[in-house]
């Protein structure tokens, strides 16, 4: 079977973002940029199903500015065999990401499609499930645990209360927590292999979406700042602190 | 217009969250709708009932919805959906998985963990794992809005009296089944509203020595969290992690163990009133936002802390 893998490009997650001084965005010049650690466990565990021998072609496929070449070369370097870059110098919303990836369904007929649970700059949380829904394909969300079964996957999702497990009907959408897999380091030689793999390119106008999105962003701040409080010598003082002080015991 | 709130719960009774969602919800409209959707969940109805402010509920009842599952539960969603200005659920795991779905097949985007209500259509929420906070105007004819629990108070669980009506309309997906659940069986307080919360991470060497921190639970009557180094390394399980892309929790009292904290895990608990941290090295970053800090090895500091509030 073929997976489809969706990958974004962020701000690698070790990095502490500021906000601009006009209020209008985060700072994002002169930033290290990554893979979305939920897209890169996404693209391992699509490699390790075609090592296991359940997929045949593993397709990444990145929307955003041209940059993202870069996270689908690292995805390709990875293991994936080709990508898809649809360029736009817009960043779209969700909900456009989500009409593009299901144009890209419609075109590659994968099995199974993977993405990251959650994108960590925009915290949205959505993609995958939307486009569930338009491709009217079940969804396993916030994975744990895949597995393929025939035209069957089962996986266990992560929930408050614990774990659940959901049996899907192939085709089927599939996001990833944490704990799926832990994705290995490219090497030296498959960065190089990953160069000469095919990317293919497309636009949002081509593939009949627009990327307008109702939404606007009036204004991004700095959240309050916490500052440092005291150093207590020892649990005695901690505990006092507590009951007088801070009134919390 | 009215706006319609979608109940989180367990078909018994009501999540704590979603008395929070309702006092989100108060702030963008007054006419409130309550949807309990579940299999035999007549009780849960009857509490929405008299949470205060609502308006109705609206009660569906089948297995189809037992398990939450998002196929069949954004189905049900969409059919009332446009006799609604805002569809609105606390950002649980149930929330964030059924609710995009609502959206998309609305054609319209979602505003995913709001933290504050500034008007009917603008709205507060945290972007870059809390490291900004985005003020955001939604332009959609019907805004579809996951909230923040924690960012809100609850409205009284007494004091309404809303009509129930009953809706008998079935969605059920034959793309999906429910396997099975492993639920954490506790007789902690919730950990996303809890009044005292205790976590340990990496520090803690292992999953045995959180009885530490169970002893001091015990004396606090906290629940206790973990941080992601502690769930992966499998101290505990995935359901106690506290953060970004865990639990949110902000309690009166937080008390860090072990933690060394990472941006990821004070996204997830930042907000909390007062914070403790207690680590042995005293550079760690969990200091810099600790109201009190104890630099301690915490093999000494818990057995300590124990005694302390007996
Ligand atoms: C996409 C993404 C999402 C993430 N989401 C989350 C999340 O939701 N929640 C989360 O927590 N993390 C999350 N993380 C992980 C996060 O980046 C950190 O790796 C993690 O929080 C570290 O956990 P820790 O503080 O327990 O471990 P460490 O960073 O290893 O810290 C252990 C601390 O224990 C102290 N210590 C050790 N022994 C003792 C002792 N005997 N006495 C006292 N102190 C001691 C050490 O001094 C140290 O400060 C995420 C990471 C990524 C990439
Ligand atoms: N611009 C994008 N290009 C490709 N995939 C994306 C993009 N935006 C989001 N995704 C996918 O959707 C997941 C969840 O993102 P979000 O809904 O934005 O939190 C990500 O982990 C990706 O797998």
């Amino acid at each position: 079977m073929k997976i489809l893998v969706a990958v974004k490009r962020v701000i690698d997650y070790n990095v502490k973002v500021r906000v601009k001084a006009d209020q209008s965005d985060v700072d994002l010049s002169n930033v290290k940029m990554a893979l979305n650690p939920f897209c890169e466990i996404a693209v391992e565990e699509a490699v390790r199903l075609k090592e296991k021998g359940v997929a045949e072609e593993v397709v990444v496929v990145s929307i955003g500015p041209k940059a993202c070449q870069e996270q689908i070369r690292t995805a390709l370097a990875l293991g994936a065999d080709r990508g898809i870059h649809v360029e736009s110098d817009v960043a779209p919303d969700s909900l456009a990401v989500a009409k593009i990836l299901n144009k890209i369904v419609a075109e590659e007929a994968p099995q199974l499609v993977i993405l990251g649970k959650q994108s960590i700059d925009s915290d949205n949380n959505q993609t995958g499930q939307m486009l569930a829904a338009l491709a009217d394909m079940p969804q396993g969300t916030f994975a744990s645990e895949v597995v393929v079964d025939g035209d069957k996957v089962q996986v266990t999702r992560e929930v408050d209360g614990g774990l659940q497990t959901v049996e899907l009907t192939l085709p089927a959408i599939v996001t990833t927590d944490l704990r799926l897999n832990e994705p290995r380091y490219a090497s030296l030689p498959n960065i190089m292999k990953a160069k000469r793999k095919p990317l293919g390119v497309k636009t949002p106008d081509e593939l009949g979406v627009s990327i307008d999105s109702k939404v606007s962003v009036l204004k991004v701040e700095a959240p309050a700042e916490r500052s440092a409080g005291v150093k207590v010598a020892d649990i005695a003082e901690l505990v006092e602190k507590l009951k007088n002080e801070a009134k919390v015991l | 217009m009215s706006i319609l709130v979608v109940a989180e719960h367990d078909n018994k009774a009501l999540n704590p969250a979603t008395l929070k969602t309702l006092t989100a919800a108060q702030a963008m409209g007054d006419d409130i709708h309550v949807l309990v959707a579940g299999e035999g969940c007549a009780d849960v109805a009857a509490e929405a009932a008299k949470a205060a402010g609502v308006a109705k509920v609206i009660h569906a009842d089948n297995a189809a919805y037992g398990h939450h599952l998002a196929e069949n539960l954004s189905a049900l969603v969409l059919s009332i959906a446009k006799n609604y200005s805002h569809i609105v659920a606390p950002a649980t795991t149930t929330g964030k998985n059924f609710m995009p779905r609502v959206a998309v097949l609305l054609d319209v985007a979602q505003i995913s963990d709001i933290i504050a209500v500034e008007s009917a259509d603008t709205f507060r929420r945290p972007i870059y794992a809390g490291n900004a906070i985005a003020t955001v105007q939604c332009a959609e004819a019907i805004k579809v809005i996951t909230v923040r629990a924690t960012a809100f108070d609850a409205v009284s669980a007494e004091g309404g009296s809303a009509e129930i009506e009953t809706l008998d309309d079935v969605f059920a997906s034959d793309k999906v089944s429910f396997v099975g659940e492993q639920v954490a069986a506790s007789e902690r307080p919730d950990l996303s509203a809890a009044r005292v919360v205790i976590s340990g991470g990496r520090g803690m060497q292992n999953g045995e020595n959180f009885v530490l921190l169970e002893k001091v639970a015990d004396k606090l009557g906290a629940a206790i969290g973990a941080s992601r180094a502690a769930v992966d390394a499998g101290f505990v399980p995935n359901d106690m992690q506290v953060g970004q892309t865990g639990k949110i929790v902000a309690p009166e009292l937080y008390i860090a163990v072990g933690i060394s904290g990472a941006i990821q895990h004070l996204a997830g608990m930042k907000d909390s009133k007062v914070i403790v941290a207690i680590n042995k090295d005293e550079e760690a970053p969990i200091f810099q936002v600790a109201d009190y800090g104890l630099v301690a090895d915490l093999f000494d500091a818990l057995p300590e802390l124990e005694s302390a509030l007996s």
